[in-house]
């Protein structure tokens, strides 16, 4: 899923102090199960506003809704017939569907209600940690499934640079080293041969490198 | 008991602090309360194990929002007290009751009630 977090209330006051009625928009997938930006998040943030607003003798109406999602036309489409009564929108979605709305909705000035974090995984209950970098061509075949990319520091292809130690990372003593693991789960897989064979140097214009990127799927397309 | 404690605290049952929300604590304040506090049972004695502890969890947390907001953290505050701790109880009431007291009104009820008189 993807990762975010609350940006500081603020920041968002700065972006909504000169408005007086307000949408804020939550999104029903990645953002809830993170707690960033789902319904309930929506309404505290409300709350948190309005008694920002109260304090200084200001008034601002809010209505909370929250979307199935924000990264699909016919979810946004839910809120075309509202939107324009508004003088902002908060969307507490990630990059992705702040993005969006403000493409559908050209006419209204849409700002971000969290900081969109990375790509990554429930570790435990309040833990999440990154797990993809959407580099466009997956090796997770040759590294036991674990992601040199997105987990070793220096995205190293071919086994861990000399700052690996008793199998955590340099750069921090918490954070474990990537071809630790992916060498430790080869040897309980019976397949530490894998790690013999070199993987080859990486087309990186299928990453962030080569610019943004868009997949097409001829036979989806309307 | 008899006991007495100040006519100023509201009580909100619950049947367990870990049901306490941190919108619940939020809407208190947005309506003018000037402070709150979640009485939990005694850590390591809950009936459901963990209700206590994630309630005090939800309260730091809402501190945080507090202070960022400019509230005040301090004017929400978490107790563990024992069901059975009568004068425990009357005693938090009136600890909360004279720090609130010195704290002042919150500045939301004080804004609420200007805009009333206006």
């Amino acid at each position: 899923m993807i990762v975010a977090e609350r940006k500081p209330i603020e920041e968002i006051i700065g972006f909504v102090k000169n408005c007086k009625k307000i949408l804020i928009v939550g999104c029903n997938e990645c953002v809830t199960v993170c707690y960033a930006g789902g319904k309930k998040e929506v309404g505290i943030l409300a709350s948190a506003l309005k008694m920002a607003f109260t304090k200084e003798g200001k008034e601002l109406e809010i209505t909370e809704v929250t979307l199935e999602r924000q990264c699909d036309h016919e979810y946004l489409e839910e809120i075309r017939n509202i939107i324009e009564d508004y003088d902002a929108v908060v969307s507490l979605a990630c990059g992705v569907g702040v993005q969006f709305m403000a493409e559908k909705y050209p006419r209204t000035l849409v700002f971000p209600g969290v900081n969109t974090s990375f790509m990554g995984v429930t570790e435990e209950s309040g833990v999440w940690s990154e797990r993809c970098q959407g580099c466009g061509q997956c090796i997770l075949g040759q590294t036991a499934g674990i992601c040199p990319i997105s987990r070793c520091a220096k995205r190293l292809l071919n086994g861990p640079c000399g700052g690996s130690t008793n199998g955590k990372c340099e750069i921090n003593k918490e954070l474990d080293c990537a071809w630790q693991l992916i060498i430790d789960r080869l040897k309980e897989l019976g397949r530490l041969d894998d790690y013999d064979k070199l993987i080859p140097i990486k087309d990186w214009s299928t990453e962030r490198a080569g610019g943004p990127r868009k997949v097409i799927r001829e036979d989806l397309r309307q | 008991m008899r006991l007495s404690y100040p006519d100023s605290i509201r009580i909100i049952r619950l049947p367990c602090s870990g049901k306490v929300d941190v919108i619940h604590m939020m809407e208190a304040f947005q309506k003018g309360a000037d402070g709150v506090y979640v009485a939990g049972c005694l850590e390591g004695e809950c009936h459901y194990l963990t209700g206590n502890l994630r309630a005090k969890k939800k309260v730091e947390y809402t501190k945080k929002l507090l202070d960022e907001i400019g509230v005040g953290g301090e004017r929400l505050a978490m107790y563990n007290i024992a069901a059975s701790d009568g004068p425990r109880f009357a005693e938090v009431a009136k600890e909360m009751h004279e720090k609130i007291k010195a704290l002042g009104p919150s500045p939301i009820r004080e804004a609420l009630q200007k805009k009333k008189a206006a």
